[in-house]
């Protein structure tokens, strides 16, 4: 049941589940819409590629560094945001993205366009992870984690604090929410989890090129979390899971997968802008009435 | 003491001198501060909140200046703010708006990253704030679902949350019924009598006079009075000032 070819797809769709995850916290909790969050990816798979093969560093300390190296950049690359808002924000994050993919390009240390080859496989008391069910555990066990970030920074003072900015910034500021200070939070944290996703994919695929964590790869990544539905948990984990099998089921479309993309982005804008999953869309609502006992049960637990 | 003062505080915006040499203080009442359209009021509390900066002059509560401080670090020294076009949060419930008031003195620390924010102390809290302002029943719809009477109230009650010792009103009455402007009123002197100083922007005169101590007229960003509302219904220039405002507007239509 586990062969090759569907574990390669089950790490990357846990792969994308992550990075869906980790953009919603900054475009569906902070309100803050990031158009390069590939960059995050490729930084968190450059460190990782760069810590193992030139320093020889293991996987795990290449993971931990993907995380924290990429959180900080995360958090200095989203000082932007303090100046300009909505469409000059979008903007400013694609020039981020479009720099950060020239830097791995022409930097030699980096290894140009040529990349950085034969990464190790994560191994743990001499048991190796490439390539099999144990990767894709671990791969799932990663998108657990984000997931469990993201459910509980909601629930922390921090989360409400993130809605108040994205809500209305100046009636954030009259409650003591320090604006410029939530906003970093959110790059810092949305970066650290996508470069944690950046490592792990990097060690399954064994070599990085710059052009994967180009511009576009962004756009997937937004599709994401916008046509799942932006600001649930749900939402980007099924947008992430629609949008990477689909083109797997849909083999004749794999050249058209973009477009496909951005026709899907238009018709969301459309007629379901809080996306396939959100609160007030079709199916969810339709969803709630199928399983009506279930759901309301469980609210009754949540309001005890 | 916790006096708020404002000393010669002037606002140029381009062309617009939209306040001129503005000084006042307050502790320990109801202040009115009224005045035609574009008189400045809401620039001036702008100012007090941190949302602009004067052009000149000094702002300090308590003996600290305030006028070099962000509106998040104005709130933590107990001066709280509503807007003249209500802002509430509004995919948030009633509940959560008023919980991210409590959360003021919680922001500013890494704490705010790890503690949950429901807590029973938190939501007591929250649910006494909305007894207070008349919401209780409210709590769990979203705060854009609400008359905008209730709005406004609900603007108070997350003010409130963060404990003020001032808070700004601005235009509290604005679309209220009357019914809902006398039940405002009521909740405005329970307020200032739990020791919460008050200063209140109003367009309606009879709000105003029947609610505040001492009043400040302000036109075309200048104090033109400043007295005991018996006073300034009888004040020369503040009537002139009105009755010019209204003959500008029959003016204009």
């Amino acid at each position: 049941m586990f062969n090759g070819y569907v574990i390669t797809i089950a790490v990357f769709v846990g792969i994308w589940v992550s990075l869906a995850l980790s953009l919603n916290i900054l475009v569906g909790y902070a309100g803050q819409i990031s158009l390069g969050h590939a960059a995050f990816f490729g930084i968190g798979a450059y460190t990782s590629a760069v810590m193992t093969v030139r320093y020889g560093q293991s996987f795990w300390a290449g993971l931990l560094a993907a995380i924290l190296i990429t959180g900080i950049v995360g958090a200095i690359l989203g000082l932007p945001s303090l100046r300009v808002r909505h469409d000059f924000l979008v903007l400013a994050t694609m020039g981020v993205n479009f720099v950060v993919v020239a830097v791995f390009k022409y930097v030699d240390f980096f290894g140009g366009a040529m990349g950085i080859v034969n990464l190790p496989a994560p191994s743990l008391f001499g048991v190796s992870f490439r390539g099999g069910a144990l990767y894709m555990a671990l791969v799932w066990l990663y998108a657990g984690f984000v997931l469990l970030i993201s459910w509980y920074l909601s629930k922390t003072w921090a989360g409400l604090a993130l809605n108040t900015v994205r809500i209305d910034e100046d009636a954030a500021a009259a409650v003591g929410v320090s604006v410029p200070r939530f906003k970093i939070y959110a790059f810092a944290i949305s970066a650290a989890l996508a470069g944690g996703a950046g490592s792990f994919y990097a060690h399954f695929i064994g070599s990085v090129f710059p052009d994967t964590f180009a511009f576009v790869e962004s756009i997937a990544i937004l599709s994401m979390v916008i046509i799942g539905g932006v600001g649930t948990l749900r939402g980007p984990i099924f947008g992430a899971i629609l949008l990477k099998s689909a083109p797997e089921f849909l083999r004749f479309a794999q050249d058209y997968r973009f477009t496909i993309y951005g026709a899907l982005l238009v018709l969301m804008m459309l007629f379901q802008p809080s996306g396939l999953l959100g609160d007030d869309s079709w199916l969810w609502t339709l969803g709630k009435r199928i399983f009506r006992r279930p759901a309301a049960s469980m609210q009754a637990e949540e309001a005890s | 003491m916790t006096e708020l003062r404002v000393e010669h505080v002037s606002k140029r915006f381009g062309g617009l001198q939209a306040l001129q040499d503005v000084s006042l203080q307050t502790e320990g009442e109801i202040l009115g501060l009224i005045g035609p359209n574009g008189a400045g009021k809401t620039t001036l509390f702008n100012i007090i909140s941190g949302f602009l900066p004067p052009t000149s002059g000094t702002i300090t509560y308590d003996g600290r200046a305030l006028h070099k401080q962000h509106p998040h670090q104005i709130v933590r020294l107990g001066i709280a703010r509503t807007f003249q076009i209500i802002k509430p949060f509004g995919d948030l419930s009633v509940l959560e708006n008023v919980l991210s008031g409590i959360g003021m003195p919680v922001y500013p620390s890494a704490r705010a990253l790890f503690q949950r924010y429901r807590t029973s102390a938190t939501l007591k809290q929250a649910h006494a704030i909305l007894a207070q302002t008349d919401l209780q029943d409210w709590a769990q719809a979203p705060a854009a679902n609400l008359p905008i009477g209730l709005q406004r109230r609900l603007e108070i009650a997350r003010a409130l949350a963060t404990r003020p010792h001032l808070l700004l009103l601005d235009e509290p009455a604005a679309g209220l019924t009357t019914h809902e402007a006398e039940d405002l009123a009521l909740l405005i002197r329970s307020l200032h009598a739990q020791g919460i100083d008050i200063i209140v922007i109003e367009h309606n005169m009879s709000f105003a006079m029947n609610l505040c101590e001492r009043i400040v007229v302000l036109a075309q960003g200048q104090i033109i009075a400043n007295d005991t509302p018996a006073v300034i219904q009888q004040d020369e220039r503040v009537i002139n000032a009105y009755l010019g405002q209204e003959e500008a507007d029959v003016a204009h239509s």
